[in-house]
């Protein structure tokens, strides 16, 4: 029981380190960002270069090195975001939403192929592999990588949640998601805005690719597919466009995942969390904290 | 002297023109009434002037700036705010956080502070009403609250768009009361209103417009007694 619990809770992290993205993105611009999965990816395959690029130091160093390299590929990921929206979405805001989801799709699919060109289909192994000896808490074993993913990601989550709900240009951000029109007799520059919400969102995608690389050990080009649908899921659980929301939802789905496979068996874990997903669309399309139609981030 | 000059303008949305070789001035320390009916092109003119809507021809000039050329950024940068009409409160955001966000380009924050105190003397009830969410306000709340957010941006130039909208002759006269009080502090103001009574009680000057262009412009206190702004817009 405890172990299902762990284990929903650590796979839920990664699942709302994504979902906060594609909620926040969602949640400013109205766009189902269906490229955010593939940024994930792409921080994975990122990780890979610049820890095989370091391959001398790993070993001893493995921890500090990993999270220098998680640190590098969340500045590149981000990056990638902030030229995705640039060059695919910025020219098509005031086109009908229709447009702008085709191009999220085919951004999608120039993220997965251009990193199949370059690295082939075939999975690659990840140069540090996080394993270790389990600890025993309640009956739950639990490593100690998992512990320390679990803190970074916790961390992450907290400084955005400070960013968000404190800082003036928390505050911008989610004025945008309110009112934009209002935010742009704040003075609030939205292009910066809307630039900033897409690094911060591929940044926590990146760092979620990183963490699944080194937790998991292997790799592909496709690997941003199931958990970009997996993190819309978490978001559509928790509210989308709701920060809070995407947080939740993607713990939610991770324990609903954890006790539903334990259940159903392994076989059924992505059909199980898909039929979660349209059962949310169907009865509580607000999902849980979505109540407040008019609150967006 | 900045002044602003709204010079021959015709704007645009597509292919209704909302604004028809608008001319009109405002002298800095005035407060400027601007009247008409409804879709007279009153907040057409405003959203303009933040740069919202860029006119298709005329010149808009606010002392040496070219407002037809600004970001609504820049222009709020340059001190000119607009309150929207409707108010337009954060709704899910506290009234303190909508002031702050009034005071988003302000980049000393000691500063942010001061004014958000002074706005809460000129509105005492905002203060009382600091950590409530701006969407459970009364409606003359929100309009203090959009007014005061504008005030922490330190304008030296104020657009309102129907203060009064929805309020009772006691707020109105309250809100009127904060304008003028504005004013003295040095804040030039271009007051749109359909209450043509409330906003020649406080102008210097005013403007009627019909279908985009001025049709009479005077002194308040001439329009107040001129027979054809009588007859159409303070009733009988
Ligand atoms: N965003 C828009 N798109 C298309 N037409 C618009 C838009 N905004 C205003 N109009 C049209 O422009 C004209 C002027 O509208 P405007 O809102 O400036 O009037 P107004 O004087 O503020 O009226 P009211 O007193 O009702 O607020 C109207 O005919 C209106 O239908
Ligand atoms: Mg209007």
């Amino acid at each position: 029981m405890t172990q299902l619990i762990w284990n929903g809770l650590f796979v839920g992290s990664f699942y709302a380190l994504v979902a906060i993205g594609y909620s926040m993105v969602y949640g400013i611009i109205k766009l189902l960002n269906f490229a955010h999965g593939d940024v994930y990816m792409l921080g994975s395959f990122t990780g890979f270069l610049l820890l095989g690029s370091v391959s001398g130091l790993l070993g001893t160093w493995s921890l500090p090195v990993l999270l220098l390299v998680l640190l590098l590929s969340m500045l590149f990921t981000g990056t990638i975001g902030v030229i995705i929206e640039k060059v695919a979405y910025r020219p098509l805001r005031s086109s009908p939403r229709l447009a702008v989801l085709i191009t999220a799709v085919g951004m999608s699919f120039v993220l997965e192929y251009g990193i199949r060109q370059i690295f082939g289909p075939s999975p690659r192994v990840f140069p540090v592999r996080l394993a270790g000896d389990p600890i025993f808490f309640l009956d739950a074993r639990i490593t100690l990588p998992q512990i320390v993913l679990m803190v970074i990601a916790a961390a992450l989550m907290y400084f955005l949640q400070r960013y968000v709900m404190k800082s003036r240009e928390g505050r911008a951000m989610r004025s945008i998601a309110l009112d934009t029109q209002a935010s742009l007799l704040m003075g609030v520059n939205v292009n910066k805005v809307i630039s900033r919400t897409f690094f911060i969102g591929s940044a926590l995608a990146g760092a979620a690719g990183v963490m699944a690389g080194a937790y998991y050990g292997s790799i592909d080009f496709l690997m941003g597919f199931i958990i970009g649908l997996k993190a819309f899921t978490a978001a559509v659980i928790g509210g989308i466009g709701n920060l809070y929301g995407a947080m939740l939802g993607g713990l939610v789905l991770g324990l609903l995942e954890s006790f539903g496979t334990n259940w159903l068996g392994g076989q059924w874990r992505d059909v199980f969390a898909f039929a979660c997903l349209i059962a949310f669309l169907s009865f509580k399309p607000t999902g849980l904290l979505g109540e407040r139609v008019s609150e967006r981030m | 002297m900045a002044k602003l000059v709204i010079d021959n303008v015709d704007l645009f949305y597509h292919r209704v023109q909302a604004l028809r070789g608008l001319t009109l001035e405002v002298n800095e320390g005035e407060i400027v009434a601007l009247l008409g009916n409804n879709g007279a092109g009153k907040t057409s003119t405003l959203s303009m002037l933040s740069g919202l809507y860029r006119p298709k021809s005329g010149t808009v000039t606010w002392g040496d700036r070219d407002l037809t050329t600004m970001q609504p950024w820049d222009i709020v940068e340059a001190k000119l705010l607009h309150v929207p009409e409707g108010r337009r409160i954060f709704s899910t955001m506290t009234v303190h956080e909508n002031l702050q966000l009034g005071g988003y380009l302000v980049d000393d924050q000691k500063l942010v502070d001061e004014r958000i105190e002074r706005a809460y003397e000129l509105m005492p009830r905002l203060r009382e009403r600091r950590n409530q969410e701006g969407g459970t306000l009364s409606g003359g709340e929100q309009q203090m609250a959009a007014i005061g957010r504008a005030l922490v941006g330190g304008p030296k130039l104020l657009l309102l768009d129907e203060p009064s909208m929805g309020l009772a002759p006691l707020i109105v006269k309250q809100v009127m009361e904060i304008i003028k009080e504005v004013q003295a502090q040095g804040t030039t103001v271009l007051l749109v209103e359909q209450n043509a009574r409330a906003a020649l009680r406080i102008a210097d000057r005013g403007y009627v417009i019909e279908s985009g262009t001025v049709t009479m412009e005077g002194a308040a206190s001439d329009l107040r007694t001129n027979s054809k702004v009588i007859d159409a817009y303070l009733g009988a």
